[in-house]
């Protein structure tokens, strides 16, 4: 296996990007191109994550410079999931976004911005050097800078001036760590920083660091305090972009908190502490925010916000066990959240509307399809065989095991939350009879063409399928979060495999 | 020479902040610039100043003997003021927009949307 190919699933995005700029303003053609692109990487990253899973950690040292002084990639078993993940939701999106996403908005690039912010969640998930990871993000936050704000629809605008504010002062703040940490250790691999900063004197100050690490990525993941800019900007753009936007760029931070908090620094109890109540607070923020939202979007907005308590509490725990939960309901997440935006953009196109008060009678009108939106939402909640139960029933074990009732009882209510919501949107959008007949006016999905329908229903029914599949195939999942937890528990693994050369 | 730069990082990050926490659109433009280059000179003075030695070996010499100017954060820089060019860039862009679509350059009145529920 030559290590060279690594690179593969960033190349092939920066190449298709590069070669939608060829076509600008052929909508037809950009179509094709971001199909074709989105498969040969789809192909690549499932080739990069079976032979990860087959050799082990695989590392490339860029222009030939070793571990501590170039630019070091890696993929573990951890980096190679994230990488399948962002793989699966990117050809679905980009599928959907042929049929979804209007034709102005590709005229003006939509695609070949797309593919530059799959390729910045790559870089970002397979970068081995922090300084770089820095880079990865601006690279994704100017990419989804533009998304958002592309077709320049007045509340597009207010959301954006949030959103922009707040992933810039996260990157300052992240910037501003990177310094700090590279004045006390010398170093910006992340694996020599694992041991130079385990060898600093000066424990106060490593806290102080991890914390402004914390800050940043926390605003990223929209935890507690920092949450607000997500439910205010990401009900704006286009159901696609929501869909990317929900499913990954939070998971981006959640990613970043793993890898920063496992491997440079290793938490004491103030640190999990901190966590342990972040997590609280979150999820009791997300909950009482999604009780009194109406527009459906918005209600998947403060879900996100809810369900990243569920990952840093598992950071909080720092067991094994509640790392294989984590990364269990990880997996689970991306995959339901972005199937779910998709899901709203469909509801929205049949319906013209997002507020479920208005909202009815979906059942009646398309039952094959409300069975798919069914097994989406009920994966959500996680009703037994379906895959959020599997995760959310370790994390309540090891909060059990830990003695956190206080996290427990929080787990519990923040799911309680959401199957209340995820009951009453079955109730208004699909049970209750609408109050006004829909007319043929309203109705934007049935004059679709037979391939435009196509197109929009199939990316969904394959999540959903995915969905299914990591329910009902759970031991296979699991078995994939456990290595990732050993690996995260034990990162030794990871810096030999970086630093090998130097023995 | 550090002390100057230690507090020159602690007045560009206090005005930054503070110019963020204001409600119109120019000064939060303007404080995010002067927080992104506090973050810059952070950078630079955790290099350590050198003044006068270059990062270069000697002929004569295998490897360093003297103590040399770190060009590590000199890159780094270089790269953040390049990253921070292209979003200042983007976010003057944007907030133009925002004040020709809402006629406004007050912050508060950009949540007309998050009233209903």
């Amino acid at each position: 296996m030559i290590s060279n190919f690594i690179l593969a699933p960033i190349f092939a995005h920066m190449f298709t990007a590069v070669l939608l700029m060829f076509f600008w303003k052929r909508v037809q053609a950009q179509k094709i191109i971001s199909i074709i692109g989105n498969s040969i990487a789809f192909i690549m990253c499932w080739r990069l994550f079976s032979a990860t899973w087959k050799y082990g950690n695989i590392t490339l040292q860029l222009g030939g410079w070793e571990a501590p002084f170039g630019i070091t990639f890696v993929s573990d078993t951890l980096s190679a999931v994230m990488v399948l993940l962002t793989a699966i939701v990117s050809l679905s999106v980009g599928i959907y976004s042929t049929s979804a996403i209007n034709i102005s908005r590709i005229k003006y690039g939509y695609f070949f911005i797309y593919h530059f912010l799959i390729m910045g969640l790559m870089g970002a998930f397979l970068t081995g050097d922090i300084f770089n990871l820095y880079v990865w993000f601006e690279v994704v936050i100017i990419s989804s800078f533009v998304l958002l704000t592309l077709g320049g629809k007045k509340r597009q605008m207010e959301g954006a001036v949030k959103y922009v504010t707040m992933n810039m002062l996260a990157s300052v703040i992240f910037l501003t760590a990177i310094g700090i940490l590279y004045g006390i250790t010398g170093s910006l691999n992340i694996a020599d920083l694992a041991n130079q900063v385990a060898i600093i004197e000066n424990r106060g100050l490593v806290t102080v660091t991890s914390l402004l690490f914390f800050v940043g990525f926390g605003i990223k993941s929209a935890v507690f305090p920092l949450y607000f800019w997500l439910p205010s900007s990401y009900h704006t753009p286009p159901s696609a972009i929501g869909a990317i936007f929900g499913g990954l760029l939070t998971k981006m931070g959640v990613y970043s908190l793993f890898r920063v908090f496992t491997i440079i620094f290793k938490p004491d109890d103030f640190i999990l502490q901190v966590f342990i109540v972040i997590a609280i607070l979150t999820m009791i923020s997300g909950a009482f925010g999604v009780i009194n939202k109406r527009n459906i979007r918005r209600i998947l907005s403060y879900f996100i916000v809810c369900h990243i308590g569920y990952l840093i509490a598992g950071i909080g725990l720092y067991t094994e066990l509640a790392f294989v939960g984590v990364i269990f309901y990880l997996i689970h997440d991306v995959i339901v959240k972005s199937n779910l935006f998709m899901m709203s953009g469909l509801i929205q196109k049949i319906r013209e509307t997002q507020d479920i008060t208005r909202l009815g009678g979906l059942y009646k009108d398309y039952p094959k399809l409300s069975l798919i939106f069914a097994v989406i939402l009920f994966s959500l909640v996680g009703i037994p065989p379906l895959s959020g139960f599997w995760p959310k029933i370790m994390l309540f074990q090891e909060a059990f095991v830990q003695k956190q009732y206080v996290l427990l009882g929080t787990l519990i209510f923040a799911s309680f939350i959401t199957l209340f919501i995820v009951a009453r949107i079955w109730s208004e959008v699909f049970w209750k009879d609408l109050l006004k007949p829909n007319s043929e006016e309203i109705d934007h999905f049935a004059p679709f063409s037979k391939s435009g329908k196509i197109a929009l229903i199939l990316p969904i029914t394959a999540l959903a399928g995915v969905s299914l599949y990591i329910g009902l195939n759970a031991p296979v999942i699991i078995e994939v979060s456990e290595r990732v937890a050993h690996e995260m528990k034990n990162p030794s693994i990871y810096i030999d495999a970086v630093m090998k050369n130097l023995k | 020479m550090e002390l100057l730069l230690v507090a020159l990082v602690g007045v560009l990050y206090s005005a930054g902040i503070y110019l963020m926490f204001r409600r119109s659109m120019v000064k939060l433009l303007l404080g995010f610039i002067i927080l992104g280059n506090g973050a810059n000179i952070l950078i630079f003075l955790m290099g350590e100043l050198t003044k006068g030695k270059a990062p270069i070996i000697d002929a004569e010499e295998t490897h360093f003997v003297d103590a040399y100017a770190d060009p590590v954060p000199q890159a780094l820089i270089l790269t953040a003021i390049v990253i921070s060019f292209g979003l200042t860039a983007f976010a003057i862009v944007l907030l133009n927009k925002v004040y020709s679509t809402t006629g406004s350059d007050d912050l508060d009145s950009l949540n007309i949307q998050d009233l209903d529920i």
